[in-house]
């Protein structure tokens, strides 16, 4: 596989309502500030770009398609859209660049949750014939997830705590984080639950935002003369809709696409685990195999703050920026998609 | 400038009205659904899938051997939602369950009326109750309660006992939409009675309604511009079909229209003139409702009408000198 680099990402803040900002009033911050960071004008300078976002989130039909209107498409560029977080734009690029038909790439994600009610929005991704109907919503399926681990033993109320007070310092040095703040695990299962045997410290916020990336071959980035960090591996895994039949405490495509990915094959400084609910960063630190000698989630993670369709790319651009900065030489992003974890991707990134 | 726009929004509901097809294995489980009986599918280990599924999630093979299951069984883990949501199916505190049904090797999702949070656990038998009347859907089982409550309803027998082979899954959901502040601006103005668009700072274009940026140039547009009634009949199109819940009685026109000093046109209708008579270049003027009906829509303009002006030639359309240019 051809290495690809990435030159730079910027994120917006997390916010629980963006209020009067539409999706280009949200996206256009996020690009200036990768064209500045690259040295480039605008998406005129790449040779593809790629977003994800979801209309649903905020109700409005061809969202993805306005927010072109943030890019200068004119003359027509080579664009494309997922409608997923925009980490698989990153693939989807990726593999652009690794056909040969792309040698940079710009990628952007966004998402405006507040308008609608989102664990109900996102109940509608499910089966439609027999969870959709019910209205089930993704609350309810990590609740049940964290059941499962309890009654096993395998964790405890406390570890699911000590992971929210983990995010949350961690986030106090992330200036773009929604939730931050210095509580101890005792402090935190003072708290009620919510969706029992969650409390709402273990679920993530619900927020609105952007990010923004650019990646290309490491001919081109060495020719923009700019620091990077180089994607060594990344892979993609999805698990059965049939829910009854997977085992909930873990995660079996994790496992797999880290093998894949080929995250054991050095030693991982920093991880960003796409984490929705407390209890699955304990699931995903398993499955990739990761030890207490690796940093999970410097940023705080996405219980500080959860963009729906930018998190996983934003995942990935915080190991990446990490590696640029020198504090880290190796690193692993993961990014998921639907309920318990059902669709992961891994990617592993190394210093120059 | 365009920075002290307040916030207008709106709350709407978006429904999408499915129709969906079941295909035979569904629909052979809700069929039994509507007849109160419970059928898993055999995978190809030989175990039970509940509920069916087409392939098998390991072999992926098709799957065609349906089980009879009971309906009754235990919980396998389980939540609790103190206060439901206005889309779930019980409006008092509930627990949602992954329920494994005697006769069934996988458990399925479903919910629980048990009244209080202390009488879950998992492990605990469960048993279906069924609606007092059945259509075929998940909804058929009205919840399940622990096995000791003695259920006394009455159940009407099933109206039908053809196969089902569609279900109807409208989704209904909804929103509070709130506009940019590009467009929170726009809508400030035309409840004012003013017609106000952006231009770009890179290639002097003005945009209206604008959107905040410029989508050939990639860059924010903050200057504001405002323009006059007149404009110019870039396209049209003639309409002959009703269509549902528009209130306007067809044959009517529809234009793209260019506003003095603008260089992009937008939809609005023509009227005040003969249909036959619209062409491309023809020179026209909104004409607002009163005042009193003003709002912060593009419905404030009743509609277009002709002048008498000379045509514009078509290529000269959208780039009709202003003093900005």
């Amino acid at each position: 596989m051809r290495d690809v680099a990435i030159v730079a990402f910027a994120q917006s803040n997390c916010q629980r309502d963006a209020g009067a900002q539409n999706e280009v009033e949200l996206i256009m911050p996020v690009l200036t500030e990768v064209f500045k960071q690259t040295g480039i004008k605008s998406a005129q300078d790449v040779d593809f770009t790629c977003s994800g976002s979801c209309d649903y989130q905020q109700g409005a039909a061809f969202a993805f398609v306005a927010g072109v209107d943030a890019l200068g498409a004119v003359p027509p560029i080579k664009e494309s859209h997922v409608e997923m977080d925009a980490a698989w734009a990153l693939y989807e690029a990726w593999l652009k660049i690794q056909m040969g038909t792309a040698e940079s790439a710009l990628l952007y994600g966004f998402g405006k949750s507040s308008p609608g009610e989102l664990p109900i929005v996102l109940s509608q991704q499910l089966d439609p014939y027999y969870l959709a109907p019910l209205w089930v919503d993704t609350i309810a399926f990590a609740a049940m997830q964290a059941r499962t681990m309890l009654d096993s033993g395998e964790i405890t109320e406390a570890d699911m705590a000590e992971v929210v007070a983990r995010s949350r310092n961690n986030a106090l040095k992330n200036p773009h984080a929604q939730l931050k703040g210095d509580q101890t695990v005792a402090d935190l299962l003072k708290e009620a639950t919510y969706v029992s045997p969650l409390r709402r410290h273990d679920c993530c916020p619900i927020s609105d935002g952007a990010c923004a990336m650019i990646i290309c071959t490491i001919e081109k980035a060495e020719e923009w003369g700019k620091p990077y960090a180089i994607i060594k591996g990344i892979d993609h895994r999805i698990e059965t809709h049939h829910i009854g039949s997977r085992d909930l405490s873990r995660s079996v495509s994790t496992e797999i696409a880290g093998k894949a990915a080929g995250v054991a094959d050095g030693p991982v400084d920093v991880a960003e685990l796409y984490a929705p609910f407390s209890h699955q960063e304990i699931i995903l630190k398993k499955a990739l195999g990761l030890g207490d000698d690796t940093v999970i989630n410097p940023s705080g993670g996405v219980l500080a703050g959860n963009v729906m369709m930018a998190s996983g790319l934003s995942r990935i651009g915080e190991v990446a920026m990490r590696i640029i900065r020198g504090e880290a030489k190796r690193g692993v992003a993961h990014a998921t998609s639907g309920p318990c974890l059902q669709q992961n991707l891994i990617t592993v990134l190394e210093a120059k | 400038m365009s920075s002290s726009a307040e916030i207008l929004s709106q709350a709407f509901t978006l429904g999408y009205t499915y129709t969906r097809s079941t295909g035979p294995i569904v629909g052979q489980f809700l069929t039994s659904l509507r007849a109160r009986k419970m059928v898993g599918i055999k995978a190809s280990d030989g175990k039970v899938l509940m509920p069916p599924v087409e392939f098998d999630p390991i072999s992926a093979a098709a799957l065609t051997e349906f089980v009879d299951v009971a309906d009754a069984g235990v919980v396998k883990t389980w939540c609790w939602v103190k206060e439901p949501r206005k889309a779930h199916p019980s409006d008092k505190p509930f627990a949602w369950a992954m329920i494994q049904l005697d006769g069934a090797d996988t458990p399925m999702l479903h919910w629980v009326d048990a009244g209080d949070e202390a009488a879950m656990s998992t492990g605990m038998r469960v048993k279906v109750r069924w609606a007092e009347e059945t259509k075929g859907l998940m909804s058929d089982v009205n919840g399940f309660v622990p096995e000791a409550v003695a259920l006394l309803g009455e159940l009407k027998p099933a109206t039908s006992d053809e196969q089902i082979t569609g279900m109807e899954a409208p989704i209904y959901l909804t929103y509070n939409f709130t506009a940019g502040k590009a467009t929170a601006r726009y809508l400030q103005s035309m409840k004012k009675g003013k017609l106000v668009g952006q231009r770009c700072p890179n290639c002097r274009n003005v945009y209206i309604p604008p959107r905040g940026s410029c989508a050939a140039c990639g860059v924010p547009t903050e200057e504001e511009v405002t323009l006059g009634n007149k404009a110019t009949v870039e396209s049209f199109t003639i309409v002959y079909i009703p269509i549902p819940g528009n209130p306007i009685k067809p044959p009517y026109v529809i234009a793209n229209l260019v506003l003095d000093g603008a260089n992009l046109s937008f939809l609005h209708l023509l009227s005040e003139c003969k249909n036959e008579e619209v062409r491309i270049g023809m020179r026209v003027e909104a004409l607002w409702k009163p005042e009193a009906e003003w709002g912060y829509a593009m419905e404030n303009i009743q509609y277009f009408k002709p002048i008498d002006e000379p045509d514009v030639p078509v290529d000269q359309i959208g780039k009709l000198i202003d003093e900005g240019r």
